[in-house]
């Protein structure tokens, strides 16, 4: 009987405790602030906003997508202020910006006088009439990614080596027209102007394209890419670079990128603030965090694709905390495919979009490509 | 006498109305359904393919450039030959393949094993098809079991992922186990007097498939090959993954369509095409399922 009251007693008490304590339970969870987030995969994942959020009480909502044009829809078919936080590749900011879809921001807000180069500090599409519209976080470059056993890394010094008869039908694409066709453009001599193509200029762009098409293997997406070069069904890839090699690398496959002779093209990731969102404050804090030592640590080991650190102090702790990766990624004054040295040598031309022909122009011509 | 036939008709009638209510309301669901789930974005698809797209913003329009720019390409057209094509074939080999299972299912074991073996094959549709996809990734593989058990003879490499081949053997995961259920059940519901009849006649064997068996399962053997053709031809997953994407299929054509310049109404006008396509090729082989002749045939 004791035991019963006992029992009962217990019950109320726990159920008493439950009931009372619900409403802090409750307002618990109502101030955690939800950051409504467009992005590339992974940048949302714990590995990446894990800490920033347990420190700050917020949830990151991640909405991902893959390609310019595909965040650029998807911001066009959402109501005003759905997104808080947007990530876009830089050449992307500028249309961004014209269709009203981000806010200004204030360069005192972040730690531009840190940047590792100072094309860094003034982003073309990054700025327009003088106000700044998104801040760079990290980069890559693309370039010759290729299976060390199929190809040497003197072979890999040239996009000719796509063409090399060992690799016949094992080539593949990534498939997005923007980076393998700037890759063709550069392989045609095009330099700095490879997104300024005349009509005689992007003609024989594609018809150089047109010619590895024999070589071709397939056109993946990421996951595609990634499982072609890891089981070798692919031995040279066209139209990325380290942000997929080096996970694979890390990982002990036989694989690598590099920078050709004829240049490579960097990728650009830059945050906006989405316009009409009130949570501005912590977004700043946020972008801050992925600027300082500890976030760009993080982003260069992203595990999702790796992409080198744009400033100073985050380069200095990547060394100190990962000097494996730093190595690795080439992330250390001296070394020859240094990103930045690459960059001052004028090896690397920022990705863009077409100059004289239209997105569609490239992608109609990349549809006919895919079909010979 | 009028008054009591009156009185009937009224009962009758008022009988025919209550009927009619009744099955009435039995059939509204499903009108609804099909107006809310297949009529509506249908007429919205179709609606959509005259739209404009400003700033990857689709607008409302009437223009016709949509058909005309997607019908002018040569890769459009490339795309559709070769999806049919390849749904033609993988129509051909998935029928031919199932068949012997399906006889065996039909005619040579037990009605108890039948049932498990159907069991069986209805188990693969609990897993995603996008899972099963990846799972040839290694079996296909160039460094994968089929070629390792192939080098044991010293056979191989042989390249099947990226390749038609690939692209076939994802459309028979899909397809496959429902093609088989179907021969299997149209084969298991034939009269084996017949089947007896014909032996007892003298036909061989042979000749009781050809002349007795399949003339009997036409109509499952047709509906069989029409879901076997829609689904390949409509799927995105095979050619992709298993594929390479090379040469694109239509659905493949859609999601590049969308990828670059958020072309939706041309993906619409694609989409459309598939559409129109599949309902002839449907249409035709149901007449055919139930055509006179197979009627005569049966006989």
């Amino acid at each position: 009987m004791t035991s019963k009251i006992n029992n009962r007693r217990n019950f109320l008490k726990l159920s008493g405790a439950t009931a009372l304590s619900m409403p802090f339970v409750s307002r618990a969870w109502a101030s955690t602030l939800e950051l409504n987030m467009l992005a590339w995969y992974g940048h949302g994942e714990p590995d990446i906003v894990g800490e920033f959020e347990a420190a700050n009480n917020v949830k990151f909502i991640p909405k991902y997508y893959a390609g310019g044009d595909n965040m650029l829809a998807l911001i066009a078919q959402s109501p005003p202020g759905t997104y808080d936080i947007i990530l876009s590749d830089a050449e992307f900011v500028q249309q961004l910006n014209m269709a009203g879809y981000i806010e200004d921001l204030n360069p005192s807000d972040y730690p531009f006088d840190d940047m590792l180069h100072e094309d860094f500090t003034k982003f073309p599409g990054h700025w327009a009439n003088g106000k700044l519209h998104s801040v760079m976080v990290r980069g890559g470059h693309l370039g010759v990614s290729y299976n060390k056993t199929a190809i040497s890394e003197e072979e890999a010094q040239s996009y000719s080596c796509f063409w090399k008869n060992n690799v016949k039908g094992k080539v593949g694409h990534f498939d997005w027209h923007l980076p393998s066709l700037g890759m063709m453009s550069l392989y045609n001599g095009n330099g700095s102007g490879l997104w300024d193509l005349d009509t005689k200029k992007w003609n024989a762009v594609q018809d150089v394209t047109m010619s590895l098409r024999p070589q071709v293997g397939g056109y993946f997406d990421y996951g595609g890419t990634f499982n072609s070069l890891k089981n070798g069904e692919m031995l040279a890839m066209c139209g990325i670079g380290d942000w997929i090699t080096g996970v694979l690398e890390k990982d002990g496959a036989p694989v690598g990128s590099v920078i050709p002779k004829e240049g490579g093209i960097q990728w650009t990731e830059s945050y906006c603030i989405g316009k009409g969102t009130d949570k501005t404050d912590i977004i700043k804090k946020f972008i801050n965090y992925m600027l300082s030592p500890e976030g760009q640590v993080k982003s260069a080991q992203m595990a999702a694709y790796p992409g080198f650190c744009i400033t100073k102090a985050g380069r200095a702790a990547l060394i100190e905390a990962d000097p494996k990766e730093a190595k690795r990624s080439h992330q250390m004054e001296g070394m020859a495919n240094d990103p930045i040295a690459l960059i001052n040598d004028g090896r690397i031309h920022y990705r863009d979009i077409p100059k004289q022909q239209s997105l569609e122009d490239w992608n109609d011509f990349w549809s006919e490509y895919k079909n010979a | 006498m009028g008054g009591f036939n009156t009185a009937l008709f009224f009962d009758m009638k008022s009988n025919r109305e209550i009927i009619n209510l009744y099955s009435l309301t039995l059939r509204v669901p499903i009108i609804f359904w099909q107006l809310l789930f297949f009529v509506g974005p249908v007429l919205f698809m179709v609606a959509m393919s005259f739209f404009l797209v400003k700033n990857y913003r689709m607008m409302e329009a009437f223009e016709f450039i949509n058909w005309t720019k997607m019908f002018s390409k040569n890769y459009f057209w490339d795309s559709y030959w070769f999806t049919l094509f390849i749904a033609f074939i993988s129509t051909l080999l998935t029928m031919v393949i199932a068949f012997p299972a399906s006889f065996t299912l039909a005619f040579r074991v037990s009605e108890n094993f039948r049932r498990w073996a159907i069991f069986l094959l209805i188990i693969p549709f609990f897993t995603s098809y996008l899972v099963r996809t990846f799972s040839w990734y290694v079996i296909l593989a160039e460094k994968g079991v089929v070629n390792a058990l192939l080098s044991y003879i010293n056979l191989g490499p042989f390249i099947m992922l990226n390749t038609h081949i690939g692209t076939l053997v994802g459309y028979m995961t899909l397809t496959l186990p429902l093609v088989i259920i179907l021969q299997t059940v149209t084969m298991a519901n034939i009269d084996k007097n017949l089947i007896e009849a014909a032996y007892n006649l003298g036909c061989k064997p042979y000749f009781i498939i050809q002349r007795v068996i399949i003339p009997l399962s036409k109509t499952g053997f047709i509906i069989a090959a029409i879901f076997c053709f829609i689904l390949s031809f409509g799927d995105f997953v095979a050619p992709f993954y298993l594929g390479g994407s090379q040469e694109p299929t239509l659905p493949i054509l859609i999601l590049d369509t969308t990828k670059s310049g958020q072309q939706w109404p041309r993906a619409a006008v694609v989409a459309i095409v598939m559409m129109v396509t599949l309902f002839a090729i449907a249409f035709i082989g149901i007449m055919t399922a139930y055509s006179k002749s197979f009627k005569n045939d049966k006989r």
